[in-house]
């Protein structure tokens, strides 16, 4: 099916996750020193866009999603500094970051944001949006969780997001839940309603090992921009990896700008060696797209699991049960200890 | 028995909401509802609800308030006019209750400082938000116990129950919030983070509130502390209960809160909306028990 559509010499923008999804996979322990050698590598490797931030973004220091070692403001200004040609870019989820944190990123150097509503709630990011613009941002809005809503809700919360001045709407793949025929449903509809000067993104995650399938489907339904982590560095089982979608495109004459052997390089020199785990598809991270559950719920899922004697996989289905979304991180525990008490593992309060 | 007239400001979800509670109130009654649009959904129901109505804004009530005994009013619209709605209303000796996050006046969480605002005959008090009522009570229950550097709230919300205003504004919504659970909450910094489900049926608003204490949290009293204060809060919203914890991690407390509407004006998921309305009514009739006791007397403010 793949085969049908010459790509050849369409041009997609890379914009990678390592530093951002990829704080997610190693409990947002990187340092700033890491930080700027990866994206130094990076940006010599012609990656056009690097994200740096804590996992949740602006504003994500937090109880609910881990604290790092550093602030955003010092990840961005270290990296800032050291790019000849890439742009720092941040992510920003209102209701978690707030427009004081977009400008201290901006005053720190970042230069582009992905402003990120679950995939229904886009009417929640106008004022962010028209900050971002006015601040003179490349902004793309980001609608994720997109696996739960249609390809005609999906049209028209990416219009409300150009509408308030998105320049790129992206479809994400947040569980990794999509397959490559849903990938090119959503992002057809999106091409249908938006403004031809507004490009279309694509973020996915490699839970269901359709990390590559999916982007190449999103480029051949209209996507120009792609999100990706070297070696998949990020939440889940990771990000399309970036070093293997070059590859891809290299193949397909898709062009990306990107060294690919320097990408390689980078993912078996310098990213597999810091990884706390195997960033895999194994049975926690399929669960997560087979059930559609936010990824970055992986980890807090086998911690609580330990601590209440609840397999992992049993409270990840118990969450896409109840639909849970992006940010609700703390229903992990609580669930665990729902169940727990259920199982007769916990004793009730006595109230 | 005599009851306190009072007017309503806002005609969407939380004004509406109001005169479901208004009228079930001893204390209160709801005589005037405010609003922009003659077309509105709000301000026909409150016609059928037997209120009087005007579209022109607080300049529409103005010219009624003594005529009709108005001493109460309750502002659900922006932040950006409240402080021109207050200020008239304060002129002719009207108390206002603010439910935006304008918070001009002092913040107010009925069962920590209810009670000193009416002592001193506030005419401004602001109701901070849906989630700063629902979790506040939590981080002062901790805070009373023993010292906390650092309160943290999250707040689950059904995307239903939210309105444009509140979409469109979210950033208002949290510095207001992360401001009370320090101010009224005691917590030495605050945090507040929103996330908008749209799960169907929908979800019941849920609060997850973490306290990091400076020593070891003595896990009795915080606990006894903890259900003591859930018990104050049920006596206005009933619906208001403990799933997990309080669980203690090294320093930190985590309590679980789930919060059931009385479903008057939105069903019963939309707590959020109900815990407001309930705290706004709560604050109201605490005046009006003084004010009918004679043991305050509101004034009007002489503009200089």
């Amino acid at each position: 099916m793949i085969a049908d559509i010459n790509l050849k010499g369409r041009k997609v923008v890379i914009h990678d996750m390592s530093l951002r999804d990829g704080m997610h996979a190693k409990r947002e322990q990187i340092s700033v020193e890491q930080m700027v050698q990866i994206a130094t590598a990076l940006d010599a490797a012609g990656v056009p866009y690097i994200q740096v931030t804590h996992g949740a973004g602006l504003g994500g220091n937090s109880l609910q999603h881990g604290f790092a070692p550093h602030s955003n403001e010092d990840y961005i200004s270290a990296v800032a500094g050291k790019m000849k040609q890439a742009k720092v870019s941040v992510l920003l989820i209102p209701g978690l970051g707030t427009m004081k944190e977009l400008q201290s990123a901006y005053d720190a150097g970042a230069r582009a944001v992905h402003v990120a509503t679950h995939c229904t709630e886009a009417d929640t990011s106008p004022q962010h949006i028209a900050f971002c613009r006015k601040l003179g941002m490349d902004t793309n809005g980001f609608l994720m969780m997109a696996h739960l809503n249609t390809a005609e809700g999906l049209a028209k919360q990416g219009k409300l997001m150009e509408s308030y001045g998105a320049n790129t709407v992206y479809i994400t793949d947040s569980a990794g839940y999509m397959l490559p025929g849903d990938v090119k449903d959503r992002v057809a509809a999106l091409r249908a309603v938006l403004n031809p000067e507004t490009e279309i993104g694509f973020h996915g995650h490699h839970n269901m090992g359709m990390g590559i399938a999916n982007s190449i489907a999103a480029i051949e339904a209209g996507a120009t921009r792609i999100d990706t982590s070297v070696a998949g560095l990020g939440a889940g089982a990771g990000n399309t990896p970036t070093e293997v979608f070059v590859a891809v495109c290299e193949r397909m004459g898709i062009v990306t700008g990107c060294d690919l052997f320097q990408l390689m390089d980078m993912a078996e020199d310098m990213i597999v060696p810091m990884m706390e785990h195997m960033v895999r598809v194994d049975r926690a991270s399929l669960t997560l797209g087979f059930a559609g559950v936010y990824s970055t719920f992986l980890l807090h899922a086998k911690r609580a699991g330990e601590r209440f004697g609840i397999p992992a996989r049993d409270i990840l289905v118990e969450l896409g049960r109840k639909k849970m979304i992006g940010g609700q991180e703390d229903m992990i525990v609580d669930t665990a200890m729902t169940m727990a008490k259920e199982r007769g593992l916990l004793k009730e309060i006595a109230v | 028995m005599k009851k306190i007239k009072c007017a309503l400001i806002g005609s969407g979800n939380i004004g509406t909401d109001l005169i479901y509670k208004l009228q079930r109130s001893p204390l209160l009654e709801p005589v005037w509802m405010v609003g922009i649009d003659p077309e509105s959904e709000g301000l026909a129901r409150a016609r059928d609800m037997g209120l009087k109505t005007t579209a022109d804004g607080v300049d529409g009530l103005l010219p009624h308030v003594l005529a009709d005994g108005i001493q109460i009013a309750f502002d659900a619209t922006s932040a950006y006019v409240h402080a021109e709605n207050s200020r008239k209303l304060n002129e002719l000796g009207v108390m206002m209750i603010d439910l935006t996050p304008a918070a001009i006046g002092p913040l107010c969480v009925p069962p920590v400082n209810l009670k000193a605002h009416a002592e001193k005959v506030e005419m401004n008090v602001n109701m901070i938000s849906c989630a700063g009522q629902a979790t506040i009570p939590i981080v002062y229950a901790v805070s009373s116990v023993q010292p906390v550097g650092y309160g943290e709230i999250v707040a689950s919300l059904a995307s239903k129950s939210i309105g444009p205003g509140t979409r469109a504004n979210l950033d208002e919504f949290t510095y207001t919030t992360s401001n009370a659970i320090e101010i009224v909450g005691g917590a030495r910094k605050g945090k507040a983070l929103a996330i908008i489900n749209p799960a169907d049926p929908p979800m019941m608003m849920r609060n997850t509130i973490s306290c990091l204490t400076d020593d070891e949290p003595d896990q009795e009293r915080i606990t006894a502390s903890v259900l003591a204060m859930i018990k104050e809060v049920q006596k206005y919203v009933p619906g208001y209960r403990l799933v997990n914890g309080p669980l203690f991690d090294g320093k930190r407390v985590t309590v679980f809160m789930e919060v059931a509407g009385l479903g008057d004006y939105l069903p019963k998921y939309a707590g959020n909306l109900d815990i407001m309305t309930a705290a706004a009514t709560r604050t109201a009739e605490m005046f009006a028990e003084e004010i009918l006791a004679g043991s305050i007397q509101l004034k009007s403010l002489e503009v200089a």
